[in-house]
């Protein structure tokens, strides 16, 4: 399965869980598909697939809106919170801070809606729970 | 060097265009053809394996028909001697020990190959072990490189829109305040909602005369009519 076929998937479900899905591609060397859910505009979830797995990041925010000194308790913090938050991780993709989540290629349709409803509500909370931490 | 060892290294240099250092389209296709290479191994390996396996066989056949001769001769041997005929027992005799030659040989290649299929079988393990390694880290390589191109095109996207990206406290507020205003709404909803079943149900009540009643003419007047006596 790739990105497009992904996309057109995706768009079949008129809703999911109670959540709407907006699929865009996003172009360049990797094709990207952003993923929004209404009312989290703000928190898109990337997907692109590679030979062995899906990967759905969302990125949260970058380590400039680190308060200043509170680094390395934020990254404990993030590293207890990893096992309980369901299904996805907290990452670092150069100077971002992301969570993101795995899934097999094989993976059903309904799977991959389930991760990136699970991932965007996990990015809100994260974000809230982090807070702290943030400018 | 480990796979994720040289992720590491390359990320710790803080190299931007980690692609080039880590996961280079040589080292990629050297991986590859690592695995393929492998492959054909195990494919051969695999071949050679039934071949022997087969001979084994043949070998095992070769060696229960002989001991099969040997029990029958031995038995023409008893009954020989009970017939009191030495001389055919012993040329029977000699037609057993030619055959427990004949079994000790087939007996020794059966063992032979016995020993080459438990080895070519331990390859087989073995080279399959590898070739899932070789493909497990050919996956870390590649998805390091496909992350990369991901965020690069994500990044481009970002800057080519011209929308600027948030700040997690932003759209953290963003959120949160949709959120409220959706549950506000739908509290005002359920508030008119609550509203007007009141007054459908004030309106039945008053139709059937139950209730405040209103005032008219001639109630005001028995007030009245009340006070003054």
């Amino acid at each position: 399965m790739n990105t497009r076929d992904l996309a057109l998937r995706i768009s079949d479900f008129s809703s999911f869980e109670g959540y709407q899905f907006d699929c865009q591609p996003i172009p360049g060397d990797t094709e990207v598909l952003q993923i929004t859910l209404t009312d989290y505009e703000e928190l898109p979830a990337f997907v692109s697939v590679t030979d062995t797995q899906i990967l759905c990041i969302t990125y949260l925010f970058t380590q400039d809106e680190v308060r200043s000194g509170s680094k390395a308790e934020m990254m404990e913090e993030m590293l207890e919170l990893n096992i309980p938050m369901p299904l996805s991780s907290f990452a670092k993709l150069g100077d971002r801070y992301v969570i993101f989540g795995a899934l097999a290629i094989n993976s059903s349709i309904e799977d991959i809606c389930h991760e990136i409803i699970t991932l965007t509500e996990n990015a809100v909370e994260s974000i809230d729970a982090l807070e702290e931490f943030l400018i | 060097m480990s796979i994720l060892k040289k992720i590491m290294t390359a990320v710790r240099g803080g190299a931007r265009e980690m692609g080039e250092l880590v996961v280079d389209a040589n080292g990629t296709r050297i991986f590859e053809q690592e695995i393929k290479d492998a492959q054909a191994h195990l494919q051969k390996a695999k071949h050679d394996l039934t071949d022997v396996m087969a001979k084994q066989m043949q070998a095992s056949r070769q060696v229960k028909t002989l001991q099969g001769e040997i029990a029958e001769h031995e038995a023409y041997v008893t009954q020989a001697l009970d017939k009191g005929d030495e001389n055919l027992a012993l040329e029977i005799a000699e037609k057993i020990s030619q055959l427990e030659v004949d079994l000790a040989e087939q007996q020794q290649v059966h063992d032979t190959f016995a020993n080459h299929v438990t080895r070519l079988k331990v390859l087989v393990k073995k080279t399959e072990r590898q070739i899932k390694d070789y493909e497990r880290q050919l996956s870390m390589v590649k998805t390091t490189e496909s992350v990369q191109k991901a965020s690069a095109a994500i990044t481009d996207n970002f800057s080519s829109s011209n929308s600027k990206i948030l700040s997690a406290k932003d759209s953290l507020d963003r959120i949160k305040k949709r959120q409220q205003d959706n549950f506000d709404r739908l509290a005002a909803a359920e508030e008119l909602e609550s509203e007007n079943s009141d007054k459908s149900l004030s309106d039945k009540m008053k139709a059937a005369g139950i209730g405040e009643e209103t005032t008219n003419a001639s109630s005001v007047l028995d007030r009245i009519k009340a006070k003054r006596s």
